[in-house]
């Protein structure tokens, strides 16, 4: 499963580098270790510390990303809770914190780099680290498999 | 970007601003209808043939049409200017008007100085109301002194066949020879970009670099009877091709094959890039009801005759507005941060409201965010520095000339 999730991440990574298209595809890339919100953001918790980004799923609608807003180290985030945008060509979007607490790191190479959000949505294109403040609201968030399938029946109604 | 409509908070934004289009779209959007609506939504000759390319269908003015395909929108909006495009825009209206009096008739609904046109040329015209603001914004063509033919907005269809039918009753009424004729029975193809004549030329023998930009012709194209204008709303050489509706799939299919792949298949999405970065404006943003063609910076395109002799409705208005300058001005605009977009209020140094944006995003070209807006007269000007606000944010920009990205149409020598 891990293997097939990387193996996956790469072939989208590769590419998007080379400039192919694979929207729209069947299955967007889903990691195991991570969980997500039905605002299709994905949290990673390390400790107390968590790392929030979008999903595959959510930056394969969205498009090329032009740009990300980002809050300031220091704010706080509540689960549910619009904390930043992200632009593509066409479209704005709210992404909002599946986790609350204190915002202590933001990506600012994302500032450079937006694209990052679409090549690398669950490694470098990372938007903030939050300073967890309530664990048990990680409970109310989707698994990878819950996810997967969550996306499909989204797809599956349009 | 339909397929976001149903991811909570990311989807709600990209709904309301990828719905690029005319007021009808948006408003369907925000009145959470767009479902119902779908089952009502018409279809074009190509829907079929859209699906089959992985069109990725979006309600438009009524219409089901592609957002999108399977290339980005930012791939899509460079190749369209390296190589070509293809796009579907049977949704717009095309209309004949005949008769002996089709010309002195439409001249009393629209700016331009459509008498003075030569046979088988056109120009950009602006249908105004009593007050002179805009009802609709259209290219016109004067096939021949007793024919015009006009293509008007999608999303403007039913108020302009309501406007221009009871006009043209009152006009019959008098005496007026004129009659109309809506092209149903036809699909409309505009193929864009460099490769656009070249790839043309080997589905026609007509001479094509003979044509120039705002000609019109009635030919044979691919085996079937076409109205060709050389025309189109990317800022790119090319046309826009009328074809009877059996024909349109055949024709679609030669004009990518002949290209051999290098004009694609191109949605909404990147069409409104492309005319964005042309400066071109799009009906229901950047112009509305209550806005002069004059403000909209239209001008040049109120003939020299109509301005002296006015005859249109509104003209009052819009005369006086060429004599004095208009309150509010359309400019181009370059602007730091999030890209701005429509209903982005636009504030002075000191904070003090001084218009509004109607249009915004990030061109793919120029790798950077343009917009287009109102602003006051007298703050209009090349190199004014003022704020947009995004998101509860103020952000530098400042007017620039529009096109944003250099236009390249085929004018003659």
């Amino acid at each position: 499963m891990a293997m097939a999730a990387s193996r996956s991440l790469w072939a989208s990574r590769a590419a998007s580098f080379l400039r192919i298209s694979t929207f729209p595809r069947a299955f967007s890339t889903v990691l195991k270790d991570l969980k997500y919100a039905d605002t299709h953001e994905w949290v990673k918790v390390e400790g107390d510390s968590a790392t929030v980004g979008i999903t595959d799923h959510a930056q394969d609608h969205l498009g090329d990303v032009v740009y990300v807003e980002l809050p300031e180290v220091g704010a706080s985030v509540t689960q549910g809770t619009n904390f930043g945008a992200v632009e593509s060509v066409k479209a704005t979007s709210d992404i909002n914190s599946p986790v609350s607490g204190e915002v202590i790191a933001v990506n600012d190479e994302l500032l450079e780099k937006p694209a990052l959000v679409n090549g690398d949505p669950y490694e470098g294109g990372w938007i903030i680290k939050v300073k967890v403040s309530n664990a048990g609201e990680l409970n109310s968030l989707m698994d990878d498999e819950k996810y997967s399938k969550f996306c499909e029946e989204e797809d599956s109604k349009h | 970007m339909r397929g976001l409509l149903a991811c909570a908070t990311l989807a709600r934004r990209a709904a309301a601003a990828s719905s690029t289009a005319s007021s009808t779209a948006a408003r369907r959007h925000l009145a959470g209808a767009a479902e119902v609506a779908e089952a009502e939504l018409k279809k074009t000759a190509l829907y079929d043939f859209h699906v089959a390319h992985g069109g990725k269908m979006v309600p438009f003015a009524g219409w089901s049409m592609p957002i999108q395909y399977k290339d980005t929108i930012m791939d899509s909006t460079l190749n369209c200017r390296a190589n070509g495009s293809l796009f579907d825009v049977s949704h717009m209206c095309g209309l004949s008007l005949q008769g002996r009096q089709a010309i002195p008739f439409l001249e009393s609904l629209v700016v331009a100085d459509v008498a003075a046109l030569k046979d088988g040329t056109g120009s950009l015209t602006v249908f105004t109301n009593d007050k002179g603001g805009a009802i609709d914004d259209s290219v016109v063509t004067k096939v021949n002194d007793h024919h015009v033919y006009l293509v008007v907005n999608a999303g403007c269809r039913d108020k302009d066949l309501a406007h221009i039918g009871a006009h043209m009753e009152a006009f019959q009424k008098k005496g007026g020879d004129v009659k109309w004729h809506v092209h149903d029975e036809r699909s409309l193809l505009a193929l864009q970009g460099p490769l656009a004549a070249p790839t043309l030329q080997l589905l026609t023998k007509e001479d094509l670099s003979k044509m120039y930009f705002s000609d019109f012709k009635m030919i044979d194209i691919n085996g079937s009877a076409c109205f060709l204008t050389r025309t189109g709303y990317t800022g790119e050489d090319g046309f826009e091709i009328s074809v009877p509706s059996e024909n349109a799939v055949d024709l679609a299919k030669a004009l990518l094959e002949k290209s051999e792949g290098k004009v694609r298949l191109t949605g909404l999405g990147a069409r409104d890039s492309l005319r964005l970065e042309a400066g071109l404006c799009l009906y229901g943003n950047d112009m509305e009801q209550h806005i002069t063609p004059v403000e909209a910076g239209l001008s040049w395109a109120i003939g020299k005759r109509r301005r002296a002799e006015g005859g249109f409705l509104g003209a009052e208005v819009i005369l006086k507005q060429l004599k004095e300058g208009p309150k509010i001005r359309r400019v181009g605009i370059f602007s730091q941060g999030p890209p701005p977009r429509s209903h982005s209020e636009i504030v002075s140094g000191a904070g003090e409201n001084i218009g509004e944006v109607t249009s915004g995003g990030f061109s793919p070209c120029l790798k950077k965010n343009i917009a287009m807006g109102y602003v006051k007269n007298g703050l209009h000007k090349a190199g004014t520095e003022f704020k947009v606000v995004v998101r509860g944010k103020q952000y530098d920009a400042v007017v620039t000339k529009m096109p944003f990205v250099p236009t390249k149409y085929y004018k003659a020598p």
